[in-house]
């Protein structure tokens, strides 16, 4: 083939790609808002998660307020700080519909699409597999952005927060980020699904509730660091996952100066850096682990092997 | 024992054989302990570190309202594999394996069979549920404290609590007759419907009025109260259900146990018939 050949087919090829974007992303924009139940499981459901995590805070501030040895300044300042920490819960309550989406319905759904069959379709066709994983992210992002926009409207007029957002470019430079970071981790995870079947999926269970827990979706995420070494160890580890650096600087950046400063990670600024670093190379280590594991799957015969 | 039992029995068996080996067989067994325990272990992390932040950032320490979060949420552990462990096996059965259409039309009680099949993960969530509470009481510094003439009122209430679950898990399995892909949603928001209204992490008067009036009626409230006055030692938490002696929570138990399981019955066949009338029986959405 000439190289004029090759450039005259890039046109061709990126709209090609462009279509199965399109095309892969259609179902979760436009075939699952078809369904309204989600509405009540996926917008209203999850509200009340976050509400028991509220009024964990509630009460254990209640208990202050009701304690006579407390003084009247303490008892003040335990009220603001439990509205910034239940305004913290219902943020982090919000972005969990992100992790999980990035975990059911992008990581583990080339094991889903493998178990109904769709995966060998998906493979014979001509688009990139990148192409395929995109479509699944951007359709997923604006399927999750709906739901978790709703849960968030409710949960702030519920619990009546005030935020304060002081930078509102850089707070949504910082939302964007984290989802383009987070879904490229999930593009990264899902190339796993081509090889492995069940182990994979309970992988993905195994990242709910410790996830939640060393990225701080439920408290700041900083307060580890108060627990001694095994905690700072954690939080180390957890600036990997995207959900961490991107909720501690949203929190920053619609609650500032709550606890005194001392629970924050790093500044949002700094935090928007390391996030657009782990976008970039999730991204690329998802076009390469696809590659690899494909491959690998092909060779093992086990790319289409269903219930394993 | 008669035919029909023998029949209910052996649904039940070869269904929680399944179960298991479903839940299981996918790796080692020392692996699928690790990992059984691993998530409601995390979930516990969560609050402690709740606690701690909130302790640090107020410097307020109180060891009786942690005992009081720590144990109902290990305890929640059975709410959350119980209910999950019910009403996921329709759709997993139907979307996922594809194979309901073949075990609905088999000669068995198709309500049995989701009660066996739920009954591998009630048995791992119990030793989730032990691991929780043996980790809390010797490294966390748990309050726990039972007498011996606690424990048959416990193991009863115990047992009622589960067969209430498994009957609010068989409703919702009516329920998913007729709903799209929502396993996940539901897992995670029934489940919050109880952790919120049952005061399961918080005492019920933590809830505005009408919330305590709605937690009241939902008998699972009442399991988590006995449960927690039998194993923590006295403390100045005020419930919300004070007035009431151990034995009467244990009859508004199982007043209400039995009404859910009527319940039950009744909406899992009617979800049965709509789904059937609206051909949904073995409806898959692929999105």
């Amino acid at each position: 083939m000439s190289a004029a050949t090759v450039t005259s087919r890039i046109p061709h090829r990126i709209r090609l790609n462009l279509r199965a974007v399109v095309g892969r992303a259609y179902p979760r924009i436009v075939g699952a808002n078809r369904e309204p139940s989600w509405i009540f499981f996926e917008a209203i459901l999850p509200l009340l998660g976050i509400a028991a995590y509220v009024f964990i805070y509630q009460a254990l501030a209640n208990r202050v307020l009701l304690d006579p040895t407390v003084s009247a300044a303490d008892k003040a300042a335990t009220v603001a700080a439990t509205n910034a920490l239940i305004g913290s819960v219902v943020l982090g309550g919000t972005m969990i519909a992100f992790w999980l989406n990035v975990l059911w319905s992008m990581a583990s759904q080339l094991y889903w699409e493998k178990e109904i069959g769709n995966l060998q379709l998906y493979m014979m066709a001509p688009m990139s597999r990148m192409a395929l994983l995109g479509g699944m992210a951007v359709g997923g992002m604006f399927m999750t952005s709906v739901r978790a926009i709703t849960t968030l409207v409710a949960g702030v007029v519920v619990f009546s927060i005030v935020l304060q957002v002081t930078n509102p470019f850089l707070l949504i430079a910082v939302f964007f980020a984290t989802l383009v970071a987070l879904y490229g981790m999930g593009m990264t995870l899902a190339s796993l699904y081509l090889l492995w079947g069940r182990e994979a999926w309970h992988l993905s269970a195994l990242l709910e509730e410790p996830i939640f827990f060393t990225s701080g979706f439920y408290f700041p995420a900083g307060g580890l660091a108060y627990v001694g070494g095994w905690g700072r160890v954690l939080l180390t580890a957890a600036t990997a996952i995207p959900a961490t650096l991107g909720l501690d600087a949203m929190r920053q950046l619609v609650f500032p100066g709550a606890w005194g400063d001392k629970l924050w990670i790093f500044s949002p600024e700094v935090e928007l850096v390391i996030i657009l670093v782990l976008g970039v190379v999730f991204l690329v280590l998802a076009r390469y682990a696809l590659a690899y594991l494909e491959l690998l799957a092909r060779r093992e015969g086990r790319l289409t092997s269903r219930h394993q | 024992m008669s035919a029909t039992v023998r029949r209910q029995w052996r649904t039940f068996k070869w269904a929680a054989w399944l179960g298991w080996e479903m839940d299981s067989n996918w790796t080692e067994p020392a692996l699928f302990i690790v990992y059984s325990v691993v998530k409601p272990v995390a979930g516990a992390f969560i609050l402690v570190l709740m606690y701690i932040v909130f302790a640090a950032i107020g410097n307020y320490r109180d060891p009786a309202m942690f005992s009081y979060i720590y144990v109902g949420n290990s305890f929640f552990i059975f709410v959350g594999s119980t209910l999950f462990g019910t009403f996921q096996v329709i759709q997993a059965d139907r979307e996922w394996y594809q194979t309901l259409r073949y075990t609905y039309i088999s000669p068995i009680s198709y309500y049995t069979y989701i009660v066996g099949r739920a009954a591998s993960k009630v048995a791992v969530g119990g030793l989730a549920v032990l691991i929780t509470l043996i980790f809390g009481v010797f490294v966390l510094g748990v309050q726990f404290q039972m007498t011996l003439g606690s424990v048959p009122i416990f193991f009863v209430g115990l047992v009622l609590g589960l067969f209430c679950l498994v009957s609010i898990g068989i409703c919702l399995a009516g329920v998913s007759f007729m709903t799209a892909k929502h396993t996940h949603g539901l897992a995670e928001g029934i489940p919050g419907i109880f952790y919120v209204f049952c005061g399961v992490l918080f005492p019920l008067t933590a809830l505005p009025g009408w919330a305590q009036s709605f937690g009241r009626g939902i008998p699972l409230t009442y399991w988590f109260d006995l449960t927690r006055r039998l194993i923590l030692p006295p403390n100045t938490i005020d419930s919300g259900l004070g007035f009431f002696s151990d034995l009467e929570i244990l009859a508004l138990l199982l007043a209400s146990s039995l009404i859910f399981f009527l319940l039950s019955l009744g909406i899992f066949k009617l979800g049965e018939y709509m789904a059937r009338k609206a051909g949904k029986i073995d409806m898959t959405t692929s999105y």
